[in-house]
């Protein structure tokens, strides 16, 4: 597991390093896992250790947005003060979204006559 | 009761109380969506939020004092997303096959979203760095305070838009797919990842693989996407 997570930190110190030589508008974490994937590509895929740790630390993701998600308590008034235009905006666009990008996504699949990722439901 | 609250004051201001709490009320919460049956209300995340953020409030805890233990909960998002280059790996072949597919879908349904919102705020008379503060919600936390930043919003308010979002989409992306009927899981996580980041992948990860890997995929592009279109179009709106 330790090792697995040097080889993560170790992807996202080098995504961090590049996002500040080069001034990119992509954030360390976001080039880590970039370079992780190329790393794959050209070497095989990860071993059993690196695939069970990743795996672990992305089953419980949720727990990760949970300190940003409590940072509402700091923004109460401003939320209040704009609250009519936001109750509008935030669902309307998100569903907006959603539908656009599942929409043109299955269209593309079934244009190109591939269902096996469809589901039953 | 004298020594109890000597005790309180001792903890309250150290990282090691709120650390506790956060895992404690997050088991707490992933027991009651196990015994709900992983009902879209019962969503682990936004019920810790809620919860959480109700404990902070009545003991007048401050974020930042709560910040000071949860900040090693955060730390773990970078290690975190890196880690998703391994469901992307596993689904390489199908991404391969699909690239324009995804990139148009995805820079669609982006600007759909990012666009649609700020019109709405800025026609209702909301000032210009609420507007901008939310118009990147879609994309994963720290992409989007960074976005926010450079254009004038304020971050820790995207920090919160974002997190408002998400949660929205986890609440209603179930019967959106139904009513919009996208069966297709590449279609639906794709979605996810697009509309809700990194939450929506979170949960399409523990519905089907496939979609997990497709969600994945779009939280990075569509950050970069997002930070390319997002200062032309504040400027087209005249916001």
């Amino acid at each position: 597991m330790i090792r697995a997570l040097a080889i993560l930190l170790l992807c996202q110190l080098a995504g961090t390093v590049l996002q500040q030589a080069f001034g990119l508008p992509m954030p360390g974490p976001v080039l880590g896992f970039v370079l992780l994937v190329a790393v794959f590509l050209y070497r095989g895929g990860p071993g059993v250790e690196l695939r069970e740790t990743s795996q672990g630390l992305l089953k419980h993701m949720g727990l990760l947005f949970v300190p940003a998600g409590v940072g509402v308590v700091g923004e109460l008034g401003v939320l209040k003060q704009n609250a009519l235009a936001l109750i509008i905006a935030i669902p309307l666009s998100t569903v907006l979204g959603l539908v656009v990008t599942g929409v043109i996504m299955q269209w593309f699949m079934r244009r190109a006559g591939n269902q096996a990722g469809s589901a039953d439901a | 009761m004298h020594n109890l609250f000597h005790i309180w004051v001792y903890l309250q201001p150290q990282p090691l109380l709120w650390l506790t709490i956060t895992l404690c009320v997050w088991e707490l919460a992933r027991a009651v969506d196990t015994k709900a049956g992983h009902h879209a209300l019962s969503n682990p995340t936004v019920m810790s939020i809620f919860i959480t953020a109700s404990l902070l409030l009545l003991t007048r805890t401050t974020y930042q004092t709560y910040f000071s233990g949860a900040e090693y909960i955060q730390f773990l998002l970078g290690p975190a997303t890196v880690a998703l280059a391994v469901p992307m790996y596993a689904n390489w072949p199908v991404i391969k096959r699909n690239f324009l597919a995804i990139i148009v879908s995805l820079t669609a349904g982006s600007m759909v979203a990012a666009g649609s919102a700020m019109l709405i705020l800025h026609a209702m008379g909301s000032p210009r760095m609420v507007i901008i503060s939310l118009g990147p919600k879609s994309v994963t936390t720290p992409i989007a305070m960074g976005i926010a930043q450079n254009l004038g919003g304020n971050p820790s308010l995207t920090a919160v838009f974002v997190m408002i979002t998400a949660m929205f989409g986890i609440l209603v992306y179930p019967a959106v797919f139904r009513l919009a009927r996208i069966t297709d899981w590449r279609a639906r996580g794709l979605a996810a990842g697009v509309a809700m980041h990194g939450l929506g992948t979170a949960r399409m990860l523990t519905i089907d693989e496939t979609a997990g890997a497709f969600a994945g995929l779009a939280i990075g592009l569509n950050g970069v996407i997002t930070s390319i279109f997002l200062p032309v179009m504040i400027t087209l709106f005249g916001i």
